[in-house]
């Protein structure tokens, strides 16, 4: 707890400069974002800015957490990353490649993305093994060649093998018929067999029981080492975003308001992060109530 | 009778191409009444004008395909709602295809093309007096198997999964790299292709092309889709692709038993088809009749579902009468006798319940 009243007041100083500013001169990003403004609505009385001037570098093999109440603009910053949105202003680069212009589609072949929705991240009335032939198939052309050869569906069956959940027995049943906990562990093995440079994770355990999320963490967790991925992660749960990966970044009002560094990370606790909402946060009393 | 098969077997392309956008690519096409006439008033105006028959066909395939092509121009450049771009599409058609019927040789204005005398694919059959017979039957069901063939084919490419990624998940098939404005509009394009071929047969079939011709067709392909998707289900494409051909083949049938009646004029037609098009969709949502049409078919038979699916219907999307049916199928002990199943399917890993999360934007 000592630590905790030594570091707590310290990360209140909100971090208008990329935080690994020297870290990259060493390693070169993966991901950088700078000076990105989103604003939904502008104009109107429903107008609500999303992101004010967010600055980050991700270097490669980093692995992001971001929690952030609602509205914090956590997930806009992953769509805006993806490019399903369009940004106000700023730039966008991923390894490098000034990307902020090119359409979701295009960059998908560079990043993947696993959703919240278990739903959203699967194809449900085509089978387990079209589902992995069409992620196989991320950021290669579209040919007329067969989407399921032999070899195809041998890798297929050594892949599903790693998630443990028998779906290797079951390739040919459609997505849909599958749990929620199975589906999500599929779109994550979709999302990171073709190594993509980046993966965004949306809150992808939000939506299941603690033990399904526990597994699909740990899946999570394995694929990420075992494929040497760069990785940002979105979570409401503070446990997770600890445990989970080397850096920590909170957002709040569209702003990244605190970035723990490795070494901070690795000396928080659950409690310390509790604080930091509650001080700088910006989970003031009046934000609780309503 | 035969005459009447023969038919069904020629709509069986359109209802193809029908089942391309419909069930596919979830996209509500009406461009089909345009790209059909286009196809019979193209392909007709050629041979008047001296072109061989087979080359022909080829013309009213890419006069199809065209109209389709605007069609998904319309939805994916411009964003215009599938269901509005393709009737827009659909009501500029009918301009285009009197023009190109007045593209005859001798220049006339004409909202019909005639091919008495002319030579069409079909000559052989008629000059030997087989035209509604079973060596007619026999040749153009070839034909029609050829093209279902094809269209699985397509189906089971790369490209072709991209395409049902498209209709089936869009956001998921654009995160996985899939540019769904392409595969949209590919498809529009050989789905009406596939409309605009059945145009071309119709036109040398009947040796006539009438600008009124594709009215209602949109319906025949609907009513072709659902009557064979619910005998066969949609298991396999393969099956769901004979379902469609054996749909168009039975509703034609049917029309021509009822038009038998005296009462019932060729008028009615549209009616009837209408009729048949609400009442499938009606019966398609019900539980009693789906289980019904899963114990009387032998097809429906065959899915060997270990769970229940764990997705919420939509009730709204096309695919929800699917849904129904396999959750009825599903209902049922059907375990027995599956042999096509290569793996014995393990123990499901414990109950689990998917809970939906909240679209939550934060």
């Amino acid at each position: 707890m000592t630590q905790a009243d030594e570091n707590g007041p310290a990360w209140g100083t909100p971090q208008q400069t990329p935080p690994d500013k020297t870290a990259d001169d060493k390693v070169p990003s993966m991901l950088s974002l700078a000076g990105i403004c989103k604003t939904f609505y502008p104009g109107t009385p429903n107008e609500r800015v999303a992101l004010r001037d967010v600055d980050l570098e991700l270097a490669t093999g980093d692995f992001v957490t971001i929690i952030g109440s609602n509205g914090a603009g956590k997930s806009t910053l992953l769509n805006v990353t993806a490019g399903s949105l369009s940004v106000d202003s700023g730039k966008v680069r991923i390894n490098g490649k000034d990307v902020t212009r090119s359409p979701a589609h295009r960059r998908a072949a560079r990043i993947a993305r696993v959703f919240q929705d278990p739903q959203a991240g699967t194809a449900p009335h085509l089978t387990i093994e079209q589902n992995l032939s069409v992620a196989l198939n991320r950021g290669r052309r579209l040919t007329l060649g067969l989407g399921l050869t032999r070899s195809r569906r041998r890798c297929f069956v050594e892949q599903l093998a790693t998630l443990e959940q028998g779906l290797e027995h079951r390739m040919n049943h459609r997505v849909g018929l599958l749990s929620g906990g199975q589906r999500q562990a599929l779109s994550l093995l979709m999302a990171t067999f073709t190594h993509p440079d980046l993966l965004l994770l949306d809150e992808h355990t939000a939506a299941l029981d603690p033990e399904r999320a526990e597994l699909v963490l740990r899946l999570t967790a394995q694929m990420i080492s075992d494929h040497q991925l760069t990785a940002l992660m979105v979570t409401h749960n503070m446990d997770h975003a600890l445990r989970m990966g080397n850096r920590l970044l909170m957002m709040h009002d569209g702003e990244i308001v605190r970035s723990l560094s490795p070494e901070e990370k690795a000396k928080a606790t659950v409690s310390d992060l509790l604080d930091l909402f509650a001080t700088k946060g910006g989970l003031s009393d009046r934000t609780l109530l309503t | 009778m035969l005459g009447a098969v023969d038919q069904g077997l020629i709509t069986a392309v359109l209802a193809l191409g029908v089942f391309l956008t419909f069930r596919i690519l979830n996209f509500a096409d009406l461009t089909v009444d345009g790209s059909f006439t286009a196809g019979t008033a193209s392909t007709a105006i050629l041979i008047f004008n001296g072109v061989p028959p087979v080359v022909a066909i080829g013309g009213g395939i890419v006069a199809g395909a065209l109209a389709g092509l605007v069609t998904g121009v319309l939805h994916t450049k411009f964003h215009i709602d599938p269901l509005l771009a393709s009737i827009l599409v659909m009501l500029a058609m009918y301009t285009v295809n009197t023009r190109i019927m007045w593209m005859g040789h001798d220049g006339l204005h004409r909202s019909n093309v005639g091919l008495l005398g002319k030579d069409t694919i079909f000559t052989p059959l008629v000059e030997n007096r087989l035209r509604g017979t079973w060596v007619s039957v026999g040749c153009i069901g070839a034909g029609v198997l050829v093209v279902a063939a094809v269209m699985v084919w397509f189906l089971a490419t790369k490209f072709g999964f991209a395409v049902m990624t498209t209709g089936d998940n869009p956001g998921m098939a654009s995160a996985m790299g899939i540019n769904t404005a392409m595969t949209k509009t590919v498809t529009l394009m050989v789905s009406n292709g596939l409309v605009g071929l059945c145009g071309a047969i119709t036109a040398q079939y009947v040796s006539s092309s009438n600008i009124e011709d594709g009215r209602g067709m949109i319906l025949i392909g609907l009513a072709s889709v659902i009557l064979g998707n619910a005998i066969f289900g949609t298991r396999y494409l393969w099956l769901a692709a004979i379902g469609v051909v054996v749909g168009a083949v039975l509703y034609r049938v049917a029309i021509f038993w009822a038009l038998k009646w005296e009462f019932i004029e060729n008028s009615d037609m549209k009616l009837m088809s209408a009729v048949l098009v609400v009442v499938a969709l009606v019966l398609s949502q019900s539980k009693s009749a789906n289980t019904l049409v899963t114990k009387l078919s032998p097809w429906r038979q065959r899915a060997d579902i270990p769970e229940q699916m764990s997705v919420v219907p939509n009730p709204f999307s096309p695919m929800a009468e699917l849904d129904a049916a396999h959750q009825a199928s599903t209902a049922q002990p059907t375990h027995t006798g599956s042999g096509h199943a290569r793996h014995k399917a393990p123990p499901p890993c414990g109950p689990d319940n998917p809970r939906r999360g909240p679209d939550d934007p934060g």
